[in-house]
């Protein structure tokens, strides 16, 4: 109780009284009696009153606090006058932040200027760029590294840590990239056997020696470490050091008087002069032969060799001689200098005292042998040189002489000589005699010799002998500094450590340094190893106290199995440190310059190094077995350690380094490796050159597993690389032999056939000169085209490979599609569903069906009687036909399926898209004949026979592009029938009547399809179109950006809007250039000829213009250009080329009609069979008339017949419209081009025509039409259909009908004249009554001249030829007209006659 | 053909599609056909076919198993266009869509002897996410137009991928006179161990 009092008053106070104090320490504690009673009846209070509440309690004891030190101490202040009160020390936050600030350091995030972190004025170098290696570093963010660096720079030295190149220093990053796990491609159990771990032995495993493992194959090496000696060590003194080398000259000495070079060298000299004596003397006499001259210039080459050889010897001996008393003069000198001596080195020079006389004599009979020798050889030396003087002067005289001819002779020789030989045919200088040698100087020089390197005669020989016998002066004697260094030396011991494979292993007994430097360890270690061994090193430690440092380490080779114990001595193998030591007494150091000269000039700096003595064996066992592994094999192919490799003598040997380098396989790009391969290049500098040229792919010849000629040569090869080139005829060459004789030349015979067709135009085929001209310009053309498009058709969409659901337009929502998933199955209205479309390439022969819907006709020609069409379709020579049906308005309802097969098996886009064929669907009548045959009496033949009615051609491109064709065409039928007539309607009223007398001809309804539905070809310009930046390298332009912008961003705004209206606004020419179409339209005048027809009014001529465009004949660019691409001509090309699509005639014709005053538009849109097409608009009288300009053919607005189908844009030379009307059909079009709610205009007021000059040519020239060339042209159509006729009717004769023919040849201009288009009633009659009793039937051909083929073509689906009546009769006239420009109309009369 | 002068070589391929990992789908069949080059014809068996519709055991092991046969026939002239196995996997969605889950190629071995191959599968991504989403709802995930595609390696930087699941196939090879016609497909017979797993 007490205690605690007190201790509360002495915190209350601070500081307490001196007595205080001491009562606190001496007093005991005894309780104080009444305060004792006080607290117990304080106690017995609480007793009483467990209820009271705690702060009475605490009351009650903070009173006597009080009270009590009254009561205790005697101290008249008040325990207030001791308690201070003060508030709490509170720093405002703001200051507190402040002096944090200056206490604490919070690095930058921001980037430290390179400036600060290098050196000044320096910049920073960045090695990675010039060229070394740098490693990659660990990842480090930026904020942290800069966080780091400005840390670091706030150190002392922080600049330490930064690279050249202002980084921080960093080692590269040690993560390796791969992960070391396979990944598992299983989760379960069942592990794929392939990723099944196998046990193998680890790869260490490798290193343990074969059958280490067993207990009895123990292998033992023997390493005997004898002792060491220093050849400089840093306490050497610099008597030491002389003494070293004293004794390393004594050891050198030693070795080469053991060696004895000298004496043996003189020995076999004076061998060789007495056979060379011997064998001149013996052969004296004769004439040396050829071979004893051999043999004596030998002798002298040995002599003179091995003479420079002894010669050499002495001197060196003399020298080491010299060296060693000089040597030992300095030691003496020095041991004088300092007053002791530290080193036992003593050296005697025992002289041997020789017979002066015959010494004398020796000598001088060397000298003279030498002399002699030396003479003969000045001798012969001259000889050679004097025989080479006179050859060399005789050439010199000639050309001499010969120069003296040469200006004798003429000028213009002179002339040619001094510039053809002029430059080499300087006269060479005259050659200079050569000295006579001075015999005399020979002598003088060898006396100079002998006594620079030989003893005098009669000289003593002196024979150092060295010993240790020298007292060694005591510690006490010496001076200061000598005395530290010896007991520096007494404390320091050293002992090695055996390290294998890198390994300590063990190590020796520590042992003192000696004074003279030589520590000996003798002990011999025995290991006991399974490891291969791969290094054996020692290190050499030194031990001052307690401290060691290592010095150095001696690599010790691994000995080879037959190297064991006892059989092999000991090895010294030498050692050195670069450490840098000082001493401050004698002791000169390590690495330290000193000097023995006064001067101290000459000074020279020693490392620490020495030798040690030790050697490496195998251990021998029990049994004299020597405990040596087997003739190990090469550990591996792994890294070999090249001191164990070499052994460490070898290391200076660069051919062994190389082996080794190249054994190890070391990596030349590792930064380790740099050094040795440094080395290694340096060292082999000298035999390999590195080649002056640089070669591109120099490794390309490698490459080559067939030389150039061989590749051009083999047929295989060849045929391999057109195929790969795409080349048409071997596009999908299927099989390419194995074998070169398989290849047979027949392959390359159409395709050669074709490359030489490209320069040789073939007239035969083309009957004309100018088309065959116009069809090579066309191929040209076309090559190049594809060309360019190859590149294009190897540029991939995403919508090529991966089909996926368009995501439904945000409109439509995808409630409508989930909607969807509710729908009936089989709902009551279904709609109809797009078929499943096929790609091409997995198709083959007969997958493909092309499926001909042939529904109904219309007004038919009928025969007189009855008539019983049918219609037959016929398809790459396949021919099917529907039923007959009865009457002019006869209904099929029949689905015709014609196989279709691809070119070559390859149903490829590309090859289909050039599929040429057509599908000729014709009507037939058929006609029954009754004929009695009188012969057999009652039996009635019937003859069935086919006379053709017209004819609709639709190539298969159109379907295959289209993928289906659905509507009513007109029928193209021949503008007279022999024998049928239109029926005149008798219903008058029918509305049907009304609809048919504004469209007159033949019409039938057909859909046609390909079945399964194939992918169209995408258009390259679609695809350039959906990929821009693809548009630029295909198709360069001129025009401006702007406007291609804008025509892009309008083409597209169509094609979002009104996916089905096509809309044009550039056009590819065909150079390849995006060309604005507008430019196409221009004002062009007709031929002359044409208008001079109706020279009262232009107008009149407008049906003719139309058929002269008309004539032109077609070709769809697709077929030409295979991709399929529109390439729009301009007239003059088009005109020239006289082949174009529909395009081009649709421009030509729009341009003819603008300048025949007419208002005239150019209509984008689709067409039946055409598919997208390009048709002609006029306005006539507020009448809108539309012209189809491959036909010739107009039709008003209103015409339901009108093969136009929609109508896209409208184009004329200032502007492109597009409909943007609700329909697009042309009958419920207005064609009010003003309207801008119908019409949307490209070029507007936000957009003006920024006046685009035209394409086309101001005027176009027109060639004469050429009469004659038609009419020889026509001669050759009528043979060869005649030829082709009678070819088809193989079984029956064929007769021609002279008369007829001539009549109706006679008929045929007219025809022409009129255009068809009149059916002339009287002709039929005019012909009936020429030849009354025929049954005739018979119809005119017109068609378009192109080629000969399709005359032919058309000729054949007519079935004229197969009549098969007995009495039957032909007649065909040809006639073609001529018009302007080559354009032909071609007109084929056919007829067959039956005799009734 | 002469025996000693063989102007084809052949190559059969027999073996099994055995089965697939996809973890997280279940009910699949696989399809697979032969891509080869021009020189290339199959002789005998099918090029083509489709396994039958396998579901996971309901034991540990989740794989799925088809153990299909594969033996054809090729012969060839050339080595050029090698035959490669294009398999692709299908099988329902949560709303009983039948959708592809996988693509792969692989080529055949070329050295006689037993192979095993995991091939890994694929499937082409949709290009929006929100076509990822329809995709899943309507079942019409984007497929390949053709699964040859994916033997072929242009124009598929287009496309972008996810890959999911595993086919493995072991395949047993017998060449016949490739070595006559100077072909050397490396180490013959017994010496040729099964071989890792393809990449």
């Amino acid at each position: 109780m007490y205690s605690f009092y007190s201790l509360q008053i002495q915190v209350g106070k601070g500081l307490p009284t001196a007595e205080e104090a001491f009562n606190f320490f001496t007093l005991n504690f005894d309780p104080d009696p009444p305060d004792v009673i006080e607290t117990s009846s304080r106690r017995r209070q609480k007793q009483r009153k467990t209820t009271d509440e705690d702060e009475e309690h605490e009351d009650s004891e903070e009173a006597p606090l009080v009270q009590t030190q009254e009561d205790l101490f005697v101290i008249d202040q008040s325990p207030q006058d001791f308690l201070e009160i003060r508030k709490a020390e509170y720093v405002g936050y703001q200051k507190l932040l402040q002096l944090q600030s200056e206490l604490l350091f919070t690095p930058s995030f921001r980037t430290v200027p390179t400036s600060i972190k290098l050196p000044e004025n320096m910049k920073p170098r960045y090695l990675e760029d010039e060229g070394l290696y740098v490693g990659e570093r660990p990842p480090v963010s930026l904020t942290n590294e800069n966080i780091l660096e400005n840390r670091i720079l706030k150190m002392e030295e922080g600049k330490k840590w930064f690279g050249d190149d202002g980084r921080i220093i960093a080692l590269p990053n040690p993560i390796k990239e791969s992960s070391t796990r396979p990944p598992l491609f299983h989760m379960e159990e069942a592990l794929d056997p392939a990723l099944q771990t196998v046990y193998r032995k680890s790869k260490y495993a490798n290193l343990y020696i074969a059958g280490a493992a067993d207990p009895e194959g123990d292998y033992q090496l023997d390493v005997d470490v004898s002792g060491l000696i220093f050849s400089h060590h840093p306490l050497f003194s610099r008597e030491h050091i002389l003494g070293a080398r004293l004794a390393q000259m004594y050891d050198q000495y030693l070795t080469r008087q053991r060696n004895n070079l000298t004496g043996h060298l003189t020995d076999k000299l004076n061998g060789l002069r007495n056979a060379l004596r011997n064998m001149l003397e013996s052969h004296s006499g004769l004439n040396p032969t050829q071979a004893l001259q051999q043999r004596i210039s030998e002798y002298n080459l040995e002599v003179r060799n091995t003479r420079h050889l002894r010669d050499s010897e002495q001197e060196k001996d003399r020298t080491l001689l010299k060296n060693i008393v000089k040597v030992w003069k300095e030691i003496k000198a020095l041991r004088e200098f300092q007053k002791f001596t530290n080193t036992p080195y003593k050296l005697y020079l025992r002289r041997e005292n020789v017979d002066r006389v015959s010494d004398e004599q020796d000598y001088e009979d060397e000298i003279l042998a030498e002399v002699v020798e030396l003479e003969a050889e000045t001798e012969e030396e001259y000889q050679n040189k004097l025989a080479e003087y006179k050859k060399r002067l005789e050439e010199w005289k000639l050309c001499r002489k010969k120069q003296a001819q040469d200006d004798t002779e003429g000028e213009d020789e002179e002339q040619d000589v001094s510039e053809s030989e002029g430059p080499t045919d300087e006269p060479p200088p005259k050659p200079e005699p050569p000295e006579r040698p001075d015999l005399g100087s020979i002598e003088q020089w060898v006396r100079e010799k002998a006594l620079r390197i030989r003893r005098k005669p009669g000289e003593a020989i002196l024979i150092p002998e060295l010993s240790a016998s020298a007292n060694i002066t005591a510690s006490e004697l010496c001076p200061r500094a000598e005395k530290a260094r010896r007991e520096d030396v007494a404390r320091r011991s050293l002992f090695t450590k055996i390290l294998y494979n890198d390994k300590e292993v063990s190590r020796t007994d520590s042992r003192s340094l000696n004074t003279d430097f030589r520590v000996h360890f003798g002990q011999i270690f025995n290991l006991k190893i399974v490891n291969c061994p791969q290094s054996i090193s020692l290190q050499v430690f030194e031990e001052i106290g307690s401290s060691c440092s290592l010095l150095a380490q001696v690599f010790l080779p691994v000995p080879e199995p037959s190297v064991v114990t006892g059989s092999v001595p000991l090895e010294e193998f030498e050692f050195s440190s670069n450490q840098r030591v000082m001493f401050d007494h004698e002791g000169v150091g390590s690495d330290v310059p000193l000097s023995f000269e006064a001067d101290g000039s000459n000074k020279q700096s020693l490392l620490t190094s020495g030798k040690v003595s030790c050697c490496v064996s195998w251990g021998i066992g029990d049994d004299d077995v020597p405990l040596a592994p087997p003739i190990s094999q090469q550990p591996g192919g792994g890294h070999l350690d090249a001191v164990s490799y070499i052994g460490a003598s070898g290391l200076y040997d660069m051919k062994k380094i190389g082996e080794w380098a190249k054994q190890s396989r070391l990596d030349p790009n590792d930064p380790k490796n740099a050094s040795i391969m440094q080395l290694l290049k340096v060292a082999s500098s000298g035999e390999v050159t590195a080649p002056e040229y640089f070669r591109l792919e120099h490794l390309q010849e490698e490459f080559n597993f067939v030389t150039d000629e061989e590749l051009e040569k083999s047929g295989r090869f060849r045929l391999l690389k057109l195929r790969n080139q795409e080349v048409a005829e071997f596009r999908n060459y299927k099989f390419i032999p194995a074998l070169e004789r398989e290849v047979t030349d027949t392959v390359f015979q159409e395709y050669e056939k074709r490359l030489k067709e490209g320069e040789v135009i073939d007239t035969k085929e083309h009957l004309d000169s100018h088309r065959a001209l116009v069809a090579k310009y066309l191929q040209k053309i076309r090559e190049s085209v594809i060309n360019r498009f190859l590149l294009a058709k190897h540029h991939y969409l995403l919508s090529d490979l991966v089909t996926e659901e368009e995501i439904p337009t945000i409109g439509e929502g995808s409630g409508i599609n989930l909607f969807k998933l509710a729908e009936p199955k089989r709902p009551l209205k279904p709609q109809r569903k797009e078929r499943k479309k096929v790609t091409a390439q997995n198709l083959s022969d007969g997958d493909i069906k092309l499926l001909v819907n042939i529904i109904r006709a219309y007004d038919i020609p009928v025969r007189r009687l009855q008539s019983k069409p049918f219609v037959e379709v016929s398809f790459q020579r396949t021919v099917l036909q529907t039923a007959t049906a009865d009457g002019p308005n006869p209904c099929w309802n029949e689905e015709l399926q014609l196989p279709f097969s691809a070119p070559n098996g390859d149903y490829s886009t590309a090859s289909l898209q050039s599929v040429k064929d057509e599908v000729f669907i014709n009507i037939f009548d058929e006609v029954v004949h009754e004929t009695n045959d009188k012969n057999r009496g009652k039996s009635i033949q019937t003859h069935i026979e086919k006379r053709w009615l017209g004819s609709v051609k639709i190539p298969f491109s159109t379907i295959y592009s289209q993928s289906k064709i659905d509507g009513t065409f007109k029928v193209n039928t021949p503008a007279v029938l022999l024998g049928y007539s239109k029926e005149k309607s008798h219903f008058t009223n029918s509305g049907f009547d009304i609809l048919r007398s504004l469209s007159e001809g033949t019409f039938i309804t057909l859909f046609i399809t390909v079945d399964p539905q194939l992918v169209p070809g995408e258009s390259v310009r679609e695809k350039v179109s959906l990929n821009g930046d693809l548009k630029k390298p295909l198709f360069d332009t001129q025009e401006d950006e702007r406007l291609l912008q804008a025509s892009e961003r309008f083409e597209r705004d169509a094609a979002q809007r009104y996916p089905d209206r096509p809309c044009i606004t550039t056009v590819i020419d065909l150079s390849g250039k995006t060309v604005f179409i507008t430019r196409y339209i221009r004002p062009l005048s007709p031929p002359k000829e044409l208008l001079d027809e109706f020279p009262n009014n232009p107008l009149e001529a407008t049906p003719l213009v139309a058929r002269f465009v008309s004539l032109i004949p077609s070709l769809p660019d697709q077929v030409s250009f295979s991709a399929t691409c529109d390439l729009w001509s301009t007239c003059d090309q088009f005109l020239t080329l006289l082949a174009g699509d529909e395009e081009e005639h649709a421009v030509l014709l729009c341009n003819y009609f603008l300048s025949l005053g007419k208002k005239a538009w150019l209509i984008i849109g689709t067409a039946i069979p055409e598919g997208p097409t390009a048709y002609v608009l006029t306005l006539e009288q507020n009448l809108y008339l539309i012209w189809n300009p491959s036909s010739g053919q107009f039709y008003g607005q209103y015409d339901t017949f009108c093969p136009l189908q929609a109508v896209g844009c409208l184009v004329n030379a200032d502007n492109v419209w597009f409909n943007i009307q609700q329909y697009t059909s042309p009958m419920r079009v207005s064609f009010d081009i003003t309207k801008a709610n119908l019409w949307k205009p490209f070029f507007s007021r936000t957009f003006s025509h920024p006046g685009l000059s035209s394409v086309q040519p101001e005027e176009l020239v027109y060639r004469r039409t050429d009469r004659a060339a038609a009419a020889e042209l026509q001669d050759r159509i009528e043979r060869i259909l005649k030829e082709k006729i009678m070819e088809w009717r193989p079984r029956q004769p064929t007769r021609w009908n002279r008369y007829c023919t001539t009549t109706l040849k006679q008929f045929l201009p007219k025809l022409e004249l009129i255009r068809g288009q009149d059916v002339a009633e009287g002709h039929r009659h005019e012909l009936q009554s020429l030849l009354g009793d025929y049954r005739i039937s018979g119809f005119p051909l017109n068609l378009v001249f192109s080629e000969i083929r399709p005359i032919i073509e058309a000729v054949y689906s007519t079935g004229i030829h197969s009549v098969q009546a007995s009495n039957v009769e032909f007649a065909l006239a040809v006639y073609v007209h001529p018009y302007p420009n080559n354009v032909m109309s071609v007109w084929i009369y056919l007829a067959s006659l039956v005799l009734t | 053909m002469a025996a000693s002068n063989p102007s084809v070589f052949l190559l059969t391929v027999n073996g099994h599609i055995e089965g697939a990992n996809f973890p997280e789908y279940d009910n699949l069949y696989c399809k697979y056909c032969f891509v080869y080059g021009h020189d290339w014809a199959p002789t005998t068996g099918l090029e083509e076919g489709i396994t039958q519709i396998a579901s996971k055991s309901s034991q540990a092991s989740h794989r799925l198993i088809w153990n299909f046969p594969l033996a054809t026939t090729f012969k060839s002239t050339n080595p050029s266009g090698w035959p490669q196995l294009v398999v692709s996997v299908y099988g329902p969605d949560v709303f009983g869509n039948d959708v592809v889950r996988g693509y792969g190629a692989t080529h055949i071995p070329f050295t006689p002897g037993q192979h095993t191959k995991t091939i890994p599968m694929f499937v082409p991504e949709p290009t929006w996410r929100l076509q990822k989403f329809t995709g899943w709802l309507t079942g019409r995930r984007p497929e390949y137009t053709d699964p040859k595609v994916v033997a072929q390696g242009e124009g598929r930087e287009v496309t972008r991928v996810h890959s999911q699941g595993f086919v493995s196939v072991s395949f047993l090879i017998m060449t016949k006179d490739m070595k006559k016609m100077d072909y050397e497909t490396g180490p013959s017979g017994p010496a040729n161990k099964p071989s890792a797993t393809s990449g």
